[in-house]
C-alpha cells in the first residue's frame, strides 16, 4: 500500500519535471501579451541609463528603450516590469527566458551574437571606452599612463580593451578589478588607482557623483567601439523585428521631425513618410503584428530619440553628454533609421 | 547510507519469508531505487541543459581554456601576461587563493590559540580583552570587515608620492607596502637548503631527546638548541657563499614604486579581515577544548609539581587537541571559502579570475563548474589532511 503511494508520488514528480520540456514556450510576443506586461532586464544603478530616481520611478536611456517596446506592444509604457541584472547575470537571464528583452548597456560583439545565442538590435547608444584621471596627476593623454594602476570594472569588454591598448603601445599597467561599481569608484576617489577606465558615458556618470567632479578629467582617447544595443534571444524573428523597430521608431521620429509635442499636428501632415510612420496610412503595424498606432504611441508616451537622449543624459542633466556619435546622420552622427515602409 | 540490517533470523527462516517481508532485502531494494532516481535526476538535468544550450545555439565545452585570455591580473605569483591562455590565468588566480588561504590559516591558528588561552587567563584585564575581541569580531559579517579594512587602507594611507616611510627603504602608501629585499643571489638558495637541513637535524634531535628523557629522565634544552641551529646553519651557508648584501630598495618612478617586495592593499585587507574574523572562532574552539578537560587533570599535574606552563603544554593541550581538531578543520575550510569574498575588494583570487573568464567567454556553466570543482578539491584535501592529523593525535584507547 505504502509502496504504491510512493510510486505514484515519484511518477508524478517525474512527469512534473518533464513538463518544461514538453511545453516549450510559444512565440515571445504571445507570451508577453498573455502575461499582460513586458519584462525588461536593466542596470540597477547606472545614472542616465538605468536607475530608479528618488521616488522609485525607473529612469534612463535603457529604461526608456524598454518602455518604447512595451508601448509598441501594449500601447502603454506602464505595462512593464524591470529586473535588475549584473554584468554576469544579464545574458543568462535572457537565455533562460527570465526577461523578454535586455536593455542594459550591453556591447554588441561577434561572440555574444553567435556563441551566446543572442540577437542585438538597433544600437541605442554609441559608446567607447575611455580613461578618467585626477587632474592633479597632470596626465594629458592615455599613452602617458605607463606603469599606472588602473581601476577596472569587471564583466564587460573593458578589461580586455585596456589590456589590448597597453599591449599595443608596449606600456605596462596594473589592474585593480572590483566587482561592485560603487566600491570601485570609492577606491578610485580614495586614490587607490591613478586611473579609472570604463565606457565614456559611464565615466561621465561616475564623475557626476564624485565628491568634487572638477578634480577629474576624462582623457581624449577612446580606445574601443561600444555599440550599446538591446538584445533578444536567437530564434524568434518576429519579436526581434518588434524590438528592433521600437528602437528605430524613436530614431526615425527625430529624423522626420516628429516629437511628443507636435505629434498630433503631424497626424495632419501630407508627407507620405510621416503618414506611414504614424499609422495614418496603415500597413506597418500589421506587418509587425502590432497595432497601427504603435509608432505614434512610442513618440507620444516615450518621445523621439533626441528627447529621450536629452532627458536622460543630455546637456541639462548632470552627465552633460554631447550628442557626438549619437546625433542623427544628418548632423554627422551614426543614428540612422531605415525607411518605415 | 548503509542501513542494510543483518539481523534476519537465520537462513532457514528467511527462505520461507517472501523478500518484501524481509527488512534487509527491502532496504536494499529501496536503496537501489533511490540511487536510480538520483542518477535519473542527474541525467535529466544534464540532458536538459545540453538540449537547451543546443537549442539556443550556445557553444559548450572547455575549448576556451586554451584561448588567449587577453586581460591583465594585478598580482601574480608566477609570470603572467595578457597573452597567456585562460587556463594559465585561472592557475594564477588559484595560486593567489592558495597564497592567502595558506598564510591566513597559519596566522589564524597562531592568533586563535593565543586569544583562546588568553580568554581563560586568571588576569582579569587579559581575559576581558580576549572576550571583547571574540564577541566583536565574531558578530560582524566578514564582508563588512573586509570593506572596513580595505577602505581604511585606501583612505588613511597617503598616495605614493607622499608615502609614509617608518624606516629607510620601507614605504607605506595606498598602493601597498613596500620593503627592501636582497637582490637574488645563489647564496640565498644555499641558505634555504641549509635551513631545510637544520630542520631535519632538529627533527632527529627531538626524537633522540625524547628517547633520552624516557630512559634517563634528563631534559634536553631542545628549543634553544634548535633555534640556534635554524638560524646558524643558513647564516653560515650565506657567509660561505660570499655574504652578498646588495639590496633591492623600492624607489618611486613614474606612478609607483619599483623594486623591493610589495604587498597590495587588497591582499593586506583580505588577509587581515579573514584572519581576525576566523581567529575569533578558533579562539572559542580552543577555549572550549581546554575547558572540556576535567579540572582534576590540571590538579593532578600540579600536585606532581609541574609548573603551570608545563601543565598546559604536557597535560591539557594534548588532550584538548582531540576535541579541538575536528571543528578547527571546518574553520580552515571556512577561511579558504571566505577568501572568495576577495572579488568584493579587488584581490585577484580564483573566483575573481574565473568571473572575468566567464564574462569574456560567456561560458558560465563551464566556468561555474570549474569554480565548484576547484573549491571541492581544496576542501577535500584540507579535510583529508586534518583527518589524518586527527587520527594521529587521537587518544589511543584500550
Amino acid at each position: 500500500m505504502k509502496l504504491t503511494r510512493t510510486a505514484i508520488i515519484v511518477l508524478l514528480a517525474a512527469i512534473f519535471m518533464m513538463l518544461p520540456l514538453i511545453a516549450g514556450a510559444g512565440e515571445t510576443l504571445d507570451a508577453v501579451k498573455g502575461r499582460g506586461h513586458l519584462i525588461v532586464g536593466v542596470h540597477s544603478s547606472l545614472f542616465g541609463f538605468g536607475m530608479p530616481d528618488e521616488k522609485g520611478v525607473w529612469r534612463g536611456l535603457d529604461v526608456d528603450t524598454g518602455r518604447a517596446v512595451a508601448t509598441a506592444v501594449f500601447g502603454s509604457p506602464d505595462k512593464i516590469k524591470f529586473i535588475t541584472l549584473t554584468t554576469q547575470t544579464r545574458f543568462t537571464a535572457l537565455q533562460s527566458k527570465e526577461i523578454d528583452v535586455l536593455c542594459r548597456n550591453a556591447t554588441r560583439t561577434l561572440t555574444r551574437e553567435t556563441e551566446l545565442g543572442l540577437t542585438f538590435v538597433a544600437t541605442n547608444y554609441y559608446d567607447g571606452q575611455g580613461f578618467m584621471v585626477p587632474k592633479k596627476l597632470g596626465v594629458k593623454q592615455a599613452k602617458e599612463l605607463d606603469g599606472a594602476t588602473i581601476c577596472v570594472l569587471p564583466g564587460t569588454t573593458t578589461e580586455q580593451n585596456v589590456s589590448d591598448y597597453f599591449r599595443t603601445y608596449k606600456i605596462s599597467m596594473k589592474p585593480v578589478v572590483i566587482e561592485q561599481a560603487t566600491e570601485l569608484n570609492k577606491a578610485f576617489f580614495a586614490g587607490r588607482c591613478d586611473c579609472l577606465t570604463s565606457d565614456a558615458s559611464q565615466l561621465a556618470s561616475v564623475r557626476a557623483v564624485a565628491p568634487n567632479p572638477d578634480d577629474y578629467v576624462i582623457l581624449p582617447e577612446i580606445i574601443s567601439k561600444e555599440p550599446l544595443s538591446p538584445a533578444v534571444r536567437h530564434g524568434d524573428d518576429q519579436w526581434r523585428d518588434i524590438v528592433d523597430f521600437a528602437v528605430l521608431a524613436m530614431i526615425a521620429a527625430e529624423d522626420l521631425g516628429i516629437n511628443s509635442k507636435n505629434l498630433d499636428e503631424m497626424l495632419k501632415s501630407n508627407d507620405p513618410n510621416i503618414k506611414r510612420f504614424l499609422g495614418v496610412t496603415p500597413g506597418n503595424g500589421k506587418a509587425l503584428g502590432l497595432d497601427e498606432k504603435w509608432a505614434y504611441n512610442i513618440v507620444k508616451y516615450v518621445g523621439n530619440y533626441g528627447e529621450v537622449f536629452e532627458r536622460n543624459v543630455g546637456k541639462n542633466t548632470s552627465l552633460k553628454l554631447p550628442r557626438g556619435l549619437n546625433a542623427q546622420w544628418k548632423d554627422g552622427g551614426l543614428m540612422y533609421s531605415p525607411p518605415f515602409k | 547510507m548503509s542501513t542494510a540490517q543483518n539481523h534476519t533470523d537465520g537462513p532457514e527462516i528467511s527462505q520461507e519469508v517472501p523478500f518484501w517481508h524481509d527488512p534487509g532485502k527491502r532496504a536494499i531494494v529501496f536503496q537501489a531505487l533511490i540511487l536510480c532516481l538520483v542518477f535519473a535526476a542527474g541525467y535529466y538535468i544534464f540532458a536538459n541543459t545540453q538540449a537547451n544550450l543546443r537549442r539556443q545555439a550556445i557553444s559548450t565545452g572547455f575549448g576556451f581554456l586554451g584561448r588567449e585570455a587577453g586581460f591583465g591580473i594585478g598580482e601574480a605569483l608566477i609570470p603572467y601576461s595578457a597573452a597567456n591562455s585562460y587556463a594559465h590565468a585561472l592557475l594564477v588566480g588559484l595560486l593567489n587563493t592558495l597564497n592567502v588561504a595558506f598564510i591566513g590559516i597559519l596566522l589564524t591558528l597562531l592568533l586563535g590559540v593565543v586569544i583562546g588561552i588568553a580568554r581563560l587567563s586568571s588576569n582579569w584585564l587579559v581575559s576581558k580583552l580576549a572576550t571583547g575581541y571574540i564577541e566583536v569580531l565574531q558578530n560582524i559579517p566578514v564582508l563588512l570587515q573586509l570593506f572596513f579594512w580595505y577602505s581604511l587602507f585606501n583612505d588613511l594611507l597617503p598616495s605614493p608620492r607622499q608615502s609614509f616611510s617608518p624606516l629607510p627603504g620601507v614605504f607605506f602608501s595606498n598602493r601597498g607596502f613596500y620593503f627592501p629585499v636582497p637582490v637574488g643571489h645563489c647564496a640565498f638558495g644555499w641558505a634555504a637548503a641549509a635551513f631545510g637541513g637544520a630542520a631535519l637535524v632538529c627533527f632527529l634531535l627531538r626524537r633522540w631527546a625524547r628517547k633520552r628523557q624516557d630512559q634517563t629522565g634528563q631534559i634536553f634544552p631542545f628549543w634553544p638548541v634548535s633555534a640556534v641551529l635554524l638560524v646558524g646553519f643558513p647564516l653560515l651557508a650565506w657567509s660561505l657563499a660570499g655574504a652578498p648584501t646588495a639590496m633591492s630598495i623600492p624607489h618611486l618612478t613614474g606612478f609607483n614604486f619599483q623594486g623591493g617586495f610589495s604587498l597590495s592593499p587588497e591582499f593586506g585587507a583580505l588577509l587581515i579581515g579573514l584572519v581576525l574574523y576566523t581567529s575569533a572562532f578558533v579562539a572559542e574552539i580552543v577555549r572550549a577544548g581546554i575547558q572540556a578537560i576535567s579540572i582534576g587533570q590540571s590538579e593532578a599535574a600540579m600536585s606532581l609539581g609541574l609548573k603551570s606552563n608545563l601543565v598546559l603544554s604536557l597535560i591539557i593541550l594534548p588532550q584538548a587537541m582531540r576535541i579541538i581538531i575536528p571543528p578547527l578543520t571546518s574553520q580552515m575550510l571556512n577561511l579558504t571559502k571566505n577568501s572568495s569574498l576577495a572579488v568584493a575588494i579587488g584581490y585577484p583570487d580564483f573566483v575573481s579570475v574565473a568571473n572575468t573568464t566567464i564574462n569574456q567567454t560567456g561560458q558560465a556553466i563551464e566556468g561555474v563548474l570549474i569554480i565548484m570543482v576547484v573549491y571541492l578539491i581544496l576542501s577535500l584535501l584540507t579535510s583529508a589532511f586534518m583527518n589524518w592529523y586527527n587520527k594521529n593525535k587521537a587518544l589511543v584507547e584500550r
